[in-house]
């Protein structure tokens, strides 16, 4: 088989992995070594779909023993099959690398023969590149669920990320649609890599050579949509894989039906919920940078993300007693709550007002966006000049100003998003 | 004082401009290069770059206020900022006359246009980190851009640690000034010719494989070019092997 079609079939097969980044390690150049990677990560592309595509991003080998509902490789699946040698895929992340296509190679893979063997695999081919061809980039594979441990950690002395993937939001929805995985064997390899990786820490504490294990820490994936789990849940469900499985990255991927699974019917006219999705990412961001927590965010009588509404605004509006903030007293926390506000116009406030109160006009100057801040803030005890709104009224112009943002096409999705809600 | 400065466009050009006003007692209106060809009706002084003078003014601005802002006042040197030397000037006098608090007056005019254009620059920058495409020819790795910030500098230690051992040529055809790297040492050059040579065989399907991946990678029931564009915006793809015909991409490249 040539190249170009193996690339094409483990590319295909492995582009509904959503993680695509390369953050979290920091590494200079190194003589006779190519590549080094960074704390921020790199965007190379973007593909048609708006996806940031960092790493080449493909399987080892898409022959599956599993048949898992949603996934496109499981085994009932007609579909062609194809493996790549380890020296191809070498070949192949050198010479994109070198011309600049990529930041380095994300390596997942379908379970061949066993999870062993699987791993093992995907460890000849790391290790290849590690060695023979001075690969200093950037490195994410996927640990395999149900690998000897010893595996796992050989795997993840090699590259700067592990992960694993949960999936789906729940247990019940897990054993109803790939009956091969259990929540057992998923969650093994997360706080095996959650241990490794403190551990390695410590040890670096000690001696300054010790292995270096996952540097970038790990990340997930459920799939959203699929299952009838609320926001609520997922979110919750996210906050606490933060919290004690220590994941960099939570990442959400809306459903898309591949194929005719029998268990999972999609009915006619399906979209992916997409706006979902970003509701969600948006949520994410709220309880990574902005110092929200989950519950603050949804409660009992709220389960949903208001669709027509970020977040933020969402969570604002529902607690209006709090606002408006006084943008010349209100301190950093505060701030990064106001509606429109964010890390980096909130740090800008903080640091202006140093020199002497701040205006509308001089809010403006810093780069502050007001067409949603301004019906949560005073400047200097005052209200935006000739701002005069009622609640409702603050609901409709904000829905107003993300209906603008969204693309076309989501407009529809949001109608149908609402009705199976409602149904 | 109606006048203005001639100089050779370099930083160190910009700062001995600086000690020259003040020793000359006068603050000029404007700033233009040598080989600017704009006639102006004012009196002009044609200011040689003294490297001496130059580093007086640098340790002096960093005394007065802080290294910071020195260094921010450098890296705004680069951006594409309109008017850019005189807004600069006037924030450096007002530094040696008030100290570090004018970095800290983000809402003050100057300082919000520096304070944006810098913000600009920098993405700008780390949009490229990510967007330049070499091309394999002949063993030597090349390729172009076109930003709008002069971004080169910023860009070539990242490359050069990056690609290290390799020989690199990275073209600015907006400023006209090249990024060499050979044998983990690099340079950058003033150029006003250049255009890369035509593609190999080998090059051309390492092209065709990367096009191939990265329309495979797009999920077809996701297609949204509006996301795309706010990530991607179109001016940078045109030197983007992705989004280039394949006849265009064996082609010379002219600028």
């Amino acid at each position: 088989m040539e190249l170009m079609d193996k690339l094409t079939i483990l590319a295909d097969a492995a582009k509904y992995d959503a993680a695509c980044t390369s953050s979290g390690t920091v590494r200079g150049g190194q003589a006779g070594r190519i590549g080094n990677a960074s704390n921020t990560g790199c965007c190379h592309t973007f593909t048609a779909d708006g996806r940031c595509l960092s790493l080449l991003k493909v399987l080892m080998t898409n022959h599956c023993c599993y048949d898992c509902a949603y996934c496109v490789n499981r085994k009932s699946n007609d579909l062609p099959r194809a493996a790549f040698t380890p020296r191809e895929l070498c070949e192949l992340t050198i010479q994109f690398y070198r011309r600049n296509y990529i930041e380095g190679l994300f390596l997942s893979s379908a379970v061949l023969r066993d999870p062993n063997y699987t791993t093992e695999q995907m460890i000849t081919a790391i290790r290849l590149l590690r060695t023979e061809y001075h690969f200093h980039g950037y490195i994410h594979a996927k640990a395999i669920p149900g690998a000897d441990p010893a595996l796992t950690y050989e795997l993840g002395l090699l590259v700067d990320r592990l992960s694993v993937n949960i999936e789906l939001p729940s247990e019940q929805s897990l054993n109803l649609l790939c009956p091969d995985k259990k929540k057992a064997a998923i969650l093994a390899p997360m706080a095996q890599i959650r241990d490794g990786v403190v551990q390695s820490k410590n040890e670096m504490k000690l001696y300054r050579h010790a292995p270096k294990f996952a540097p970038a820490g790990q990340s997930t994936q459920m799939i959203v949509g699929a299952t009838p789990e609320s926001d609520r849940h997922i979110l919750n469900l996210s906050a606490a894989l933060y919290e004690k499985y220590k994941l960099r990255r939570v990442f959400f991927s809306a459903y898309v039906p591949v194929g005719d699974g029998k268990r999972l019917p999609a009915p006619v006219g399906y979209k992916p919920p997409l706006l979902r999705e970003h509701r969600l990412y948006q949520a994410d961001w709220l309880l990574r940078f902005y110092h929200f927590t989950a519950d603050e965010l949804l409660s009992d009588d709220h389960e949903n993300f208001d669709a027509a509404l970020d977040p933020k605004a969402d969570w604002a509006l529902r607690h209006m007693e709090l606002f408006p903030v006084e943008v010349n007293r209100a301190d950093y926390e505060t701030l990064l709550r106001v509606p429109g506000l964010g890390v980096r116009s909130a740090q800008r406030i903080l640091t202006a007002r140093r020199c002497g109160p701040l205006t509308f006009e001089g809010l403006k100057r810093l780069g502050v966006v007001l067409k949603r801040a301004q019906y949560f803030l005073t400047c200097s005890g005052r209200m935006m000049p000739g701002l005069r709104v009622s609640p409702e009224g603050v609901y409709r112009r904000l829905a107003g100003l993300e209906r603008e943002a969204l693309p076309q096409p989501e407009h529809h999705q949001l109608s149908l998003f609402d009705a199976s809600q409602a149904g | 004082m109606d006048i203005v400065y001639r100089y050779d466009g370099s930083w160190a050009g910009f700062l001995t401009c600086v000690f020259e006003s003040y020793v000359n007692h006068e603050e000029p209106m404007d700033f233009l290069t040598l080989n600017d060809p704009t006639v102006t009706l004012w009196p002009e002084r044609e200011v040689t770059t003294h490297p001496a003078h130059a580093q007086r003014v640098s340790r002096g601005l960093e005394k007065k206020t802080s290294a910071r802002f020195r260094h921010q006042m450098e890296r705004a040197f680069l951006t594409c900022l309109e008017d850019r030397d005189r807004i600069l000037y006037g924030l450096i006098r007002r530094g040696f006359s008030e100290g570090d608090r004018v970095r800290l007056d983000l809402a003050d005019p100057a300082m919000a246009k520096v304070t944006l254009a810098l913000a600009k620059m920098w993405t700008e920058w780390d949009h490229l980190k990510g967007f330049v495409r070499f091309s394999d020819l002949d063993g030597v790795l090349v390729g172009e851009i076109e930003p709008k910030n002069r971004v080169l500098p910023l860009l070539a230690p990242h490359f050069a640690a990056r690609l290290n051992g390799e020989r690199v040529v990275l073209y600015d055809r907006t400023h006209q000034e090249a990024f060499l790297a050979e044998n983990f040492r690099w340079t950058i050059l003033p150029v006003e010719e250049f255009s890369m040579g035509p593609a190999g065989e080998e090059e051309r399907q390492w092209r065709r494989l990367w096009k191939q991946f990265f329309q495979t990678l797009s999920i077809q029931e996701r297609t949204n070019p509006k996301c795309q564009s706010i990530h991607l915006p179109k001016r940078y793809r045109h030197v983007m092997t992705e989004f280039m015909e394949e006849e265009e991409a064996a082609k010379p490249a002219l600028p």
